[in-house]
């Protein structure tokens, strides 16, 4: 079975494609580039188009297989009517599947599922890269902020941590944007 | 259902393109709230995904090229699911965009051109390019899209015949400019603000607004699955209020620059303030550096009841739908597809305030050449112009003799 991945994001790309290699029957090919997609799919094709639905081509791609209707191998979006959850599941996924005419949903299903279990699995890893870095960068914040009060009022690490958690506490905001607040401030008063 | 949970929270899909401004600005000035609504706008990169979110319950309601609600209901490229058009987000709005030495050759410089003669000009072009294996490209935002059938339209009427004398492909607006610089395609038929874009790029030129093809052209609707609309038929009568609220709004001068600077945000178009102002204010830059050329309704998103679903410009679309897309004539399809529009939501939404109902649901389209008083249920109407370029008019009575007479 031929399967064209077609996403921008190259490494979504390969955690998909690495995910499909457990199928023994499958050749895979991935597209991440916009121009050229639709001769590219027609040079290919595939039995399979897994295409992510942030995706800007999905249009130029649908009325390529409108077209493609009218060929020997005509390709159109997967719909298990039997599941609509499944397909429900797909799009919050974020991905959407075409299929050349004729192939049996029995042979389709297990890819669709891994396919929307590693997307899933993506957006996970990218949360969670995106919180890490997050609280990286907040805890930059609170050391300067905490460094910046140690020297402007001569008061010890504790002291100066007791005092971002009390005026956080008092303005119901967070310790992070409270010392944000306190480096933004210190720069403009001109500090460094 | 995984939207809508809470009574009066609905989540709206758009596409970044100005006539998204209604349910935006509804949000943003608080005419949603004022009807006891909190609306999330739900932003996508192609109208494949708009649907899909629609379809699949992740949305509420979409803004929508109209022949897409059509298509979706009638199931062509998807299995069938009825949608239902209580409103009408506005009137045309579009533009037809030729790489600058084309247009040199087709438009006269420093206006919009006349719809026939530059037709009749490119014509000549289309033949020597495919005389020379070069056949002239257009691209448009999707096939069920306004853009391609009144692109379609224009041309056939130019006796350019699409997809025999000129290819037509579909190209997403974002990449509409890239597409003419690269030489990809020849001329465009996009949305605002993607025209200005190519110009601003020096890659385009505007030579023709859609309004010139068909003055009074239906463009995006708001649409929802049918069982939604039943089920949540308050909120939806809410929503219509709020955006007939928000159009009257919209078309005040005076709201102009702070639209365009709310459309501009990151979380909208993202795009150029002065641009999105180019399209609201009906003042165009047709070639780059040029002066600003004002044409009256190039948008056209509140007078004339124009947010009102019209049966007859369902009838009409589904008209095009068989004209373009190969298909037969079918008399239940062509039910199904006027009764996508939904007049009667339309009406209950608005009795007793003060917006004009028309009295009828369905009219013939482009036969008025001058101001008409029409009559109504409530208010006063009074049509302008609704003419197609070339004079031919869409009578609802008769689908099938219309198909007929364009061949």
């Amino acid at each position: 079975m031929r399967i064209a991945i077609v996403d921008e994001s190259a490494s979504r790309a390969a955690v998909i494609s690495e995910g499909l290699t457990a199928f023994d029957d499958c050749e895979i090919f991935i597209l991440t580039e916009r121009r050229g997609l639709v001769a590219r799919i027609g040079e290919i094709a595939p039995d399979i188009v897994l295409i992510d639905l942030g995706n800007p081509s999905r249009d130029v791609l649908e009325e390529y297989f409108a077209v493609s209707r009218a060929l020997a191998r005509p390709i159109a979006m997967f719909v298990d009517e039997s599941d609509d959850t499944a397909i429900a599941a797909s799009i919050e996924a974020g991905v959407s599947s075409y299929v050349v005419d004729g192939m049996a949903p029995h042979r389709i299903r297990p890819i669709l599922d891994l396919a929307v279990r590693r997307f899933n699995a993506f957006a996970r890893l990218q949360s969670d890269l995106a919180e890490a870095q997050g609280k990286l960068a907040e805890r930059e914040s609170v050391d300067r902020a905490k460094r910046i009060l140690m020297d402007t009022r001569r008061i010890t690490e504790p002291q100066a941590y007791a005092e971002l958690r009390k005026t956080a506490m008092d303005q119901g905001r967070r310790i992070a944007d409270i010392a944000e607040a306190v480096v933004t401030a210190h720069k403009l008063m001109g500090g460094v | 259902m995984p939207t809508g949970e809470m009574p009066g929270e609905l989540r709206i899909g758009f596409l970044p393109l100005v006539d998204a401004c209604l349910p935006i600005l509804a949000r943003e000035h608080g005419f949603a709230e004022a009807e006891g609504l909190s609306l999330s706008m739900v932003r996508d990169v192609s109208w494949a995904t708009v649907q899909d979110r629609l379809l699949y319950g992740q949305t509420d309601a979409a803004h929508l090229v109209a022949p897409l609600a059509i298509a979706a209901t009638l199931g062509r490229g998807r299995p069938p699911v009825p949608l239902a058009v209580p409103f009408v987000l506005g009137l045309n709005g579009n533009a037809i965009t030729l790489h600058p030495d084309l247009a040199r050759l087709v438009c006269p410089a420093g206006a919009l051109g006349d719809p026939a003669a530059v037709g009749a000009a490119l014509a000549e072009v289309a033949a020597q390019r495919a005389a020379a294996g070069r056949p002239l490209r257009f691209g448009v935002v999707h096939r069920y899209s306004s853009h391609n059938y009144m692109l379609r339209y224009w041309l056939a009427a130019c006796a350019i015949r699409p997809g025999h004398d000129v290819e037509n492909i579909t190209v997403p607006p974002p990449f509409c400019a890239d597409a003419l610089e690269a030489g990809e395609v020849d001329g465009i038929c996009v949305g605002e603000p993607w025209n200005s874009v190519a110009v601003e790029r020096g890659a385009g030129t505007i030579v023709l607004a859609t309004a010139q093809i068909w003055r009074r052209g239906v463009e995006k609707v708001l649409a929802l699955r049918e069982p939604v609309l039943d089920a949540r038929r308050g909120e939806i009568e809410a929503l219509i209020r709020a955006l007939v609220a928000t159009a009257r709004h919209f078309v005040d001068p005076e709201n102009w620059d702070a639209n365009a600077a709310i459309l501009a945000r990151s979380e909208y178009l993202d795009g150029s303030a002065e641009l999105i102002k180019r399209a609201i204010s009906d003042r165009l830059l047709l070639s780059k550096g040029s002066e600003p050329v004002n044409y009256p309704d190039f948008m056209f998103q509140y007078r004339e009841a124009a947010n009102f679903p019209w049966v007859s410009q369902a009838e009409w679309l589904y008209t095009q739908m068989v004209r373009w897309g190969g298909e037969r004539f079918s008399t239940e399809d062509a039910a199904k597809a006027a009764r996508v529009f939904r007049p009667d939501v339309y009406r209950s939404a608005l009795l007793g305030t003060g917006e004009p109902l028309p009295g009828a649901s369905s009219k013939v389209e482009g036969s008025l050449s001058a101001q008409t008083s029409v009559g109504t249920q409530q208010g006063t109407i009074t049509l302008q112009n609704n003419s197609f370029f070339d004079g031919r008019s869409f009578d609802p009575n008769d689908l099938q003799g219309y198909l007929a007479s364009l061949d």
